[in-house]
C-alpha cells in the first residue's frame, strides 16, 4: 500500500487519473472507443485526455467493436499499447473473435514474435436500471478462453492500480469496471441512500503511478467463521451482510480472476472451513463453478459445509425486476445463514 | 406489377409466391465452359488517374479492369509500370519458384509428410506482383494463400518447410496449422486461419503508424469468400473513417472452397466496388497480369504514403487447383473451368512478355524450372533433416504450454507437469526435454 495522502476519488476519477497517468509516462499508450475523444466517454472516464494529449492519441472511433479490438490488435503489432474501450461490456460481442481468436492467440501462435499488449476497459453489472443490454456480467466468457486476463476492481484505490498493471501488462486484459459503484460502494440496500465514495477507505487515492500486482487477492477483511470469495460490486455487498448478521467471516475480493491467486483463496478455506462464493453474474458456467470446482479439489477434506454460490438468475437481465435478478442481501444473507448453521 | 396488400381490407390481392434467389454458379462438374459472358476490356482501356485524386475518380476502375499485358504479349496503355527487364525477371523467377514449392509440398503431404497444404497456382502474379510494389518494411498481413509475399521478400524455403512439417526446427514451435506462417523480420504478420481477421488488423496498423508519423504502410490480403465477413466492412469503415495509410486486396480467384463467388455477391456487383460504396480508392485488376497488379499496386502504395488515404484492390483471377489437400474439386466444379480462363496463366504471360521483348527465351525459363526444382528439392531435404510431422521430432513438451503467457500461471504449470507425466506412463524410457 503507497502512503495514504487523504485523497479521496471515485472510481471514475480513479480511472482517468490511471489513463492521465500511463499516457504521460508511455506515448505508445493510445486510448479509443465510442464517444471517448471530445466528450470524454458517456461515463467520463476518459475526459480530459483529448484535450491533454490530443486527438491522435485519443479519439472516437465508429460504433463497430469489432473494428476497435481488430484495429487495437493491429496497433499492439505496430509497437502501440491501445487502451480500447467497449462502451457497455454488453456491446463486446461484436468484437469477440477479434478478443478470443487473434488478442488471446497472438503470442502462441506467433511463438512470441507478436503480442497484443492491450487493455480492454468496459464498464459491466447491472443496478443502474440498464435493461438486458447495458447490465450484463459476461466475464465468464473470457475467463474461459486461454490467454485473456481478467481483472475487475473494486474499489478506487485498486482501480487505479489495476489499470495502471494492466495497461502495462504484454498480455490482453480485459478490465470489467462494476458500473454500480462508479459513484459510490454499492451494499445492495437499493432503497437506502447511495453512499459516496468519500467515507470509503477504498477512495484514498494516491496521486501519481502506482500498481497493484494483477493476479494477487486482496483479504477486505480477516475472519474465522466462513471465506467469503468475490469480485466487484459484491465485495460490497458481502460486507454489509456480514456486518449486519455479524459475521466474522473472511471476504477475500480476487481482483484477477484469470490468474487467479489461488493460494489466497487456499489458505483461507482451509481455515474457515465453509466457503461462499458470490457473482452478480448468470449461474450456470458462470466463473462461480470454477471457484467452486477448485475450492472442492484443494479444500475438500478441510470443508465442514457444502460450498455456497449465490449468483444472478439464468435469465437476461430484467428492467423492471431488476431487483429481483440481483443477489442482492437477502440472497446472500441465505446462504450465510445456511452455512452458519452447518 | 403485383398488387396488395390492400390496407383497410387485409386482401392479398395477386402477389405471387415470394422466391428466394440462391446462386448457383454457370458450370458444374462436367459442364462445357464458356467464359464469353464475362466482361473483359482490351490491355491499356482504362485511364490512370493521378495517384492523389478524388477517390470517386476511381469509380470507372471499380468496375473495369486495369490491364497492361495484350494479346500480343506486349505492355500496352497508362497503367504500364515500365520495369526494366532485370525486375520482370526476378519476378518471374519467384513466381516460377513458388509454384515449384507448391508442387512440392502438395506431394510431400501426399506422401504423409504433413497434414495439409495449400498452393496458389493460378494466383502467383498477385501477392508476387505486389510485393514488388512495396517496400521491404511495409507491414503485410496476409490470408493463407499469399506464400508469394514470403518467397518473393526472400525468406528461406527451409524455414517455410520447416514450419509446413511442424518439426523440431519450427520458428512457430509446431503450434500452427501448416502454411500458417509467422515472419516477424520480413514483415509478415502471423496468419490467423479464422477469416479476414487480420483486416481491420491491418487498419489498425496503418493507424498506428500515421500516428507515429512513420512512413511505412501496410497491406492487407483477403479472398473474395471471406470479403463477407463482418471484419472486412469494418476495416474498411476504419480505413474510411481515418484515412488509413494501407492497401486492401482481395483476391477474387471465383472460389471459396466449393460456394462460387456469387455467394460473396458477385452476382451483384465486382468486389472493388465496395470501395465506391465506402468513398475510398479502388482498383479492379487482372491479377494473372503481373504488370497490371504491380501498376496498381504501385498506385495505391504511392497514394498511402502521399496520405491519400487507402485503396481496395480485387484481383480477378482463377485458382487453378482445390482450395487445399483437403478438397476435390472435381466434385464441385467443371474441370474446364481452369482450361477456358480467359485471363490466361500469370506465369505463362510475363514469360512471353520477356520473350516478346527479346529478354528471355524458352531454354532459359526450361533451364529456370529446373534449377528451381532442385533448389526446392534441396531445401526439402535439408528440412527433413528437422523431422516430419508426426514422427518425434518436435519441440519439447513443456513449449505446449509456453507463450500462451508472457509468464506461465500457476494452471498452466500444473497442467504442463500433468501432460509430462502422462507422456512418461506411456513410454517409461521416455525423459522430459
Amino acid at each position: 500500500m503507497t502512503e495514504a495522502t487523504g485523497r479521496r476519488l471515485n472510481m471514475i476519477e480513479a480511472i482517468n487519473e490511471a489513463l492521465h497517468v500511463m499516457m504521460e509516462r508511455d506515448p505508445d499508450v493510445v486510448v479509443f472507443g465510442e464517444d471517448v475523444g471530445y466528450f470524454g466517454g458517456v461515463f467520463r472516464a476518459t475526459a480530459g485526455l483529448q484535450k491533454a494529449f490530443g486527438k491522435h492519441r485519443v479519439f472516437d472511433t465508429p460504433i463497430n467493436e469489432c473494428g476497435i479490438i481488430g484495429a487495437a490488435v493491429g496497433m499492439g503489432a505496430y509497437g502501440l499499447r491501445p487502451v480500447p474501450e467497449i462502451q457497455f461490456a454488453d456491446y463486446i460481442y461484436p468484437g469477440l473473435d477479434q478478443l478470443i481468436s487473434e488478442a488471446a492467440r497472438l503470442r502462441y501462435r506467433s511463438a512470441g514474435e507478436f503480442i497484443a499488449p492491450i487493455t480492454v476497459r468496459s464498464p459491466f453489472g447491472g443496478g443502474i436500471f440498464g435493461g438486458q443490454t447495458h447490465s450484463q456480467s459476461p466475464e465468464a466468457l473470457f475467463t474461459h478462453v486461454a490467454g485473456l486476463k481478467t481483472v475487475i476492481p473494486c474499489t478506487p484505490y485498486d482501480a487505479k492500480g489495476l489499470l495502471i498493471s494492466a495497461i502495462e501488462d504484454d498480455d490482453p486484459v480485459i478490465f470489467f469496471e462494476p458500473k454500480r459503484i462508479y459513484n459510490g460502494p454499492f451494499s445492495g440496500y437499493y432503497d437506502k441512500p447511495v453512499e459516496p465514495w468519500a467515507r470509503h477507505e477504498g477512495s484514498e487515492v494516491p496521486e501519481g503511478y502506482y500498481t497493484v500486482p494483477l493476479g494477487k487477492a486482496r483479504i477486505v477483511q480477516e475472519g474465522e467463521a466462513m471465506s467469503v470469495i468475490a469480485y466487484g460490486t459484491m465485495i460490497h455487498v458481502a460486507q454489509a451482510v456480514c456486518r449486519e448478521k455479524g459475521i466474522d467471516a473472511e471476504i477475500i475480493d480476487l481482483r484477477t480472476l484469470v490468474p487467479l491467486d489461488i493460494e489466497t483463496v487456499e489458505k483461507s478455506v482451509k481455515k474457515t472451513g465453509k466457503c461462499l462464493i458470490i457473482h452478480e453474474a448468470t449461474r450456470t458456467g458462470g466463473f462461480g463453478g470454477e471457484l467452486s470446482a477448485l475450492v472442492q479439489e484443494r479444500c475438500f477434506y478441510h470443508l465442514e459445509a457444502p460450498i455456497e454460490r449465490v449468483t444472478g438468475f439464468d435469465t437476461p437481465y430484467p428492467h423492471s425486476l431488476e431487483w429481483a435478478y440481483f443477489p442482492g442481501p437477502v440472497r446472500i444473507g441465505e446462504a450465510v445463514d445456511r452455512l452458519m448453521k452447518a | 406489377m403485383a398488387q396488395g396488400p390492400d390496407p383497410a381490407s387485409g386482401a392479398r390481392g395477386n402477389l405471387p409466391p415470394l422466391s428466394l434467389h440462391v446462386p448457383e454458379p454457370n458450370f458444374r462438374p462436367g459442364d462445357p465452359v464458356d467464359y464469353s459472358f464475362l466482361d473483359i476490356p482490351p490491355a491499356g482501356a482504362l485511364p490512370r488517374p493521378d495517384e492523389t485524386c478524388p477517390a470517386v475518380e476511381t469509380a470507372p476502375l471499380c468496375s473495369g479492369m486495369v490491364r497492361v499485358l495484350g494479346d500480343d504479349h506486349l505492355a500496352t496503355g497508362p497503367w504500364d509500370p515500365k520495369l526494366d527487364p532485370e525486375t520482370l525477371r526476378r519476378m518471374l523467377r519467384a513466381m516460377a519458384l513458388t509454384r515449384a514449392f507448391d508442387d512440392r509440398m502438395y506431394r510431400g503431404q501426399r506422401q504423409g509428410k504433413t497434414s495439409f497444404y495449400m498452393k496458389c497456382t493460378g494466383e502467383e502474379a498477385t501477392s508476387i506482383a505486389s510485393t514488388f510494389a512495396i517496400a521491404a518494411d511495409d507491414m503485410v498481413f496476409p490470408s493463407y494463400r499469399q506464400q508469394g509475399v514470403l518467397i518473393a521478400r526472400g525468406y528461406p524455403l527451409v524455414e517455410m518447410i520447416n514450419q509446413i512439417y511442424s518439426n523440431k526446427a519450427d520458428k512457430l514451435k509446431g503450434r500452427q496449422l501448416p502454411i500458417m506462417y509467422s515472419c516477424r523480420d520480413y514483415n509478415f504478420f502471423t496468419i490467423s486461419g479464422n477469416l479476414a481477421t487480420q483486416y481491420p488488423q491491418a487498419v489498425g496498423w496503418a493507424m498506428a503508424s500515421a500516428i507515429k508519423g512513420d512512413s511505412r504502410i501496410a497491406t492487407a490480403w483477403v479472398g473474395e469468400g471471406s470479403s463477407a465477413e463482418g471484419d472486412f466492412h469494418a476495416a474498411m469503415t476504419f480505413a474510411a473513417v481515418y484515412n488509413a495509410p494501407c492497401v486492401l486486396n482481395v483476391v477474387n480467384n471465383q472460389w471459396a472452397i466449393s460456394s462460387f463467388s456469387g455467394f460473396a455477391g458477385a452476382e451483384r456487383s465486382t468486389f472493388a466496388n465496395r470501395a465506391v460504396g465506402y468513398g475510398i480508392a479502388g482498383i479492379r485488376v487482372d491479377g494473372n497480369d503481373a504488370l497490371a497488379v504491380y501498376a496498381a499496386t504501385r498506385w495505391a502504395a504511392n497514394r498511402a504514403r502521399a496520405n491519400g488515404g487507402p485503396t481496395l484492390i480485387e484481383h480477378f483471377t482463377y485458382r487453378a487447383e482445390g482450395h487445399s489437400t483437403s478438397d476435390d474439386p472435381g466434385a464441385y466444379r467443371s474441370a474446364h473451368e481452369r482450361e477456358e480462363w480467359p485471363l490466361g496463366d500469370p506465369i505463362m504471360r510475363l514469360k512471353r512478355h520477356l520473350i516478346a521483348l527479346g529478354e528471355w527465351s524458352v531454354e532459359q525459363h526450361q533451364a529456370m524450372d529446373a534449377e528451381l526444382v532442385d533448389l526446392v528439392k534441396a531445401a526439402t531435404k535439408e528440412a527433413e533433416k528437422n523431422g516430419i510431422l508426426g514422427h518425434g521430432l518436435h519441440h519439447p513438451f513443456h513449449t505446449m504450454f509456453e507463450d500462451v503467457y508472457k509468464e506461465l500461471p500457476w494452471h498452466l504449470e500444473e497442467q504442463a507437469e500433468q501432460a509430462i507425466r502422462e507422456r512418461q506412463i506411456k513410454w517409461p524410457e521416455w525423459k522430459p526435454e
